[in-house]
């Protein structure tokens, strides 16, 4: 009877992984588009927020962390844009209000592959925004 | 630990996870029961689990008890003053089995109090639904999981149960070096779970119910480290849980497996 039960564990293993990998990988992101096309979408008094640690010297560092802890891996290292994540050292990104950046962390688009990042507090997502906002359009 | 709130993994990475718990047992030998867990996720919207479980009760035997395969799904895109998330899982696990993820219907103590070579014999096919019910405020998370399970073999009836919790960074800020002790790193909280009968004994009565406070450590090479004591609300629950847990997160194992199987 176990090993009937290690046969069925094995098989619910290939079910569960089998769905995973062709959803979360035949979508290579030309979507990168769609993604800054949301960026227009972000209702108007969420982008009029301003930043609470724009001036706050250590913000850049620490969201530089949090940037490699949880954005890199999508958006690249550099965040040159990756497989799965777009470019964030565009104009588009760049010129958007820190009000903006902010409520695409916080709702996401998550029908296009981007999580919400709400379980990172407000001002942890504030010190990304400062992050990204200080990388600038070069590489 | 088991309240859920209404963050999935995200897309492309695998969280494999070992949790053990240890519970005393009145009428019987105390054990220590454990889970292995793999924590995908497959899309931005949704996270699938296989869970593989089994037990040790002192002075008897060391058992596989079966597994469990869950899946999650978030209701709406964007964030919510409360966020719904869908939970349904299947198990196919015997009677030995005491990871006790959840608390469901008149579960008792006494139920762990069988012996292994006996308990074994009978198995669970089951569905479990849940509404994972989770709003983040000021850093703090306040999450409630009603839950329903059905029996797909016997005809035993509905069964219910529910879990609730907050939780919150011991920082809300980040610290600009890179540390393993920030307290940023450090989550705390409490959570408290039971049964609530079944369809035609709904309510607290032979139900058993737990209070759990919760600490994590989230170190930043991926690593997670879990602790909860718990301790029974009433005669029918175990005295005494303590479960603990570690995780470690593969982020882009999707997009690695993809290229080692000749994809992208």
């Amino acid at each position: 009877m176990t090993a009937n039960v290690w046969r069925r564990s094995i098989v619910g293993l290939a079910i569960m992984l089998a769905p995973g990998f062709s959803v979360a990988q035949n979508k290579p992101p030309k979507a990168a588009d769609f993604m800054y096309a949301e960026l227009a979408k972000v209702p108007k008094k969420a982008a009029a927020r301003t930043n609470p640690f724009e001036s706050d010297a250590e913000a850049p560092i620490a969201g530089a962390k949090l940037y490699g802890q949880h954005c890199g891996v999508c958006h690249g290292e550099n965040a040159e844009g990756g497989k799965k994540g777009p470019s964030l050292r565009v104009s588009e990104v760049q010129q958007a209000t820190p009000g903006t950046l902010f409520w695409l962390l916080t709702n996401g688009v998550v029908r296009k592959g981007m999580p919400v990042w709400s379980k990172l507090p407000d001002a942890q997502r504030w010190q990304l925004v400062t992050y990204i906002k200080s990388l600038g359009t070069g590489s | 630990m088991v309240t859920y709130d209404h963050y999935l993994e995200e897309p492309g990475s695998l969280e494999v996870e070992y949790f053990s718990t240890f519970g005393t047992q009145r009428g019987g030998n105390d054990f220590h029961s454990y889970w292995a867990e793999f924590e995908y996720g497959a899309t931005a919207w949704w996270t699938t689990e296989l869970y593989l479980d089994g037990q040790s009760t002192f002075n008897d035997s060391t058992i596989f008890t079966g597994f469990r395969w869950e899946n999650r799904i978030r209701l709406l895109k964007g964030e919510h003053i409360v966020n719904p998330v869908l939970y349904a899982e299947y198990e196919q696990i015997n009677e030995a089995d005491k990871i006790i993820k959840e608390v469901e219907g008149h579960d008792v103590e006494a139920d762990h109090a069988v012996p292994n070579a006996e308990s074994r014999r009978g198995h669970n096919h089951e569905i479990e639904l849940k509404l994972l019910l989770s709003s983040t405020h000021n850093g703090w998370n306040f999450a409630i999981n009603p839950l329903a399970v059905k029996s797909l073999t016997g005809g035993d009836p509905w069964e219910f149960g529910y879990a609730v919790g907050t939780s919150r960074s011991l920082a809300l800020k980040a610290s600009a070096n890179k540390c393993n002790f920030c307290r940023e790193n450090f989550i705390a909280g409490i959570e408290m779970y039971g049964g609530l009968g079944d369809r035609y004994s709904f309510g607290l009565n032979e139900t058993s119910h737990y209070l759990a406070p919760v600490i994590a450590w989230n170190l930043p090479s991926s690593w997670t480290l879990r602790l909860s004591p718990g301790f029974g609300l009433n005669d029918n629950s175990h005295q005494f849980l303590l479960r603990w847990g570690i995780s470690r997160e593969f982020s882009g194992f999707g997009a690695t497996m993809a290229r080692l199987l000749g994809g992208h």
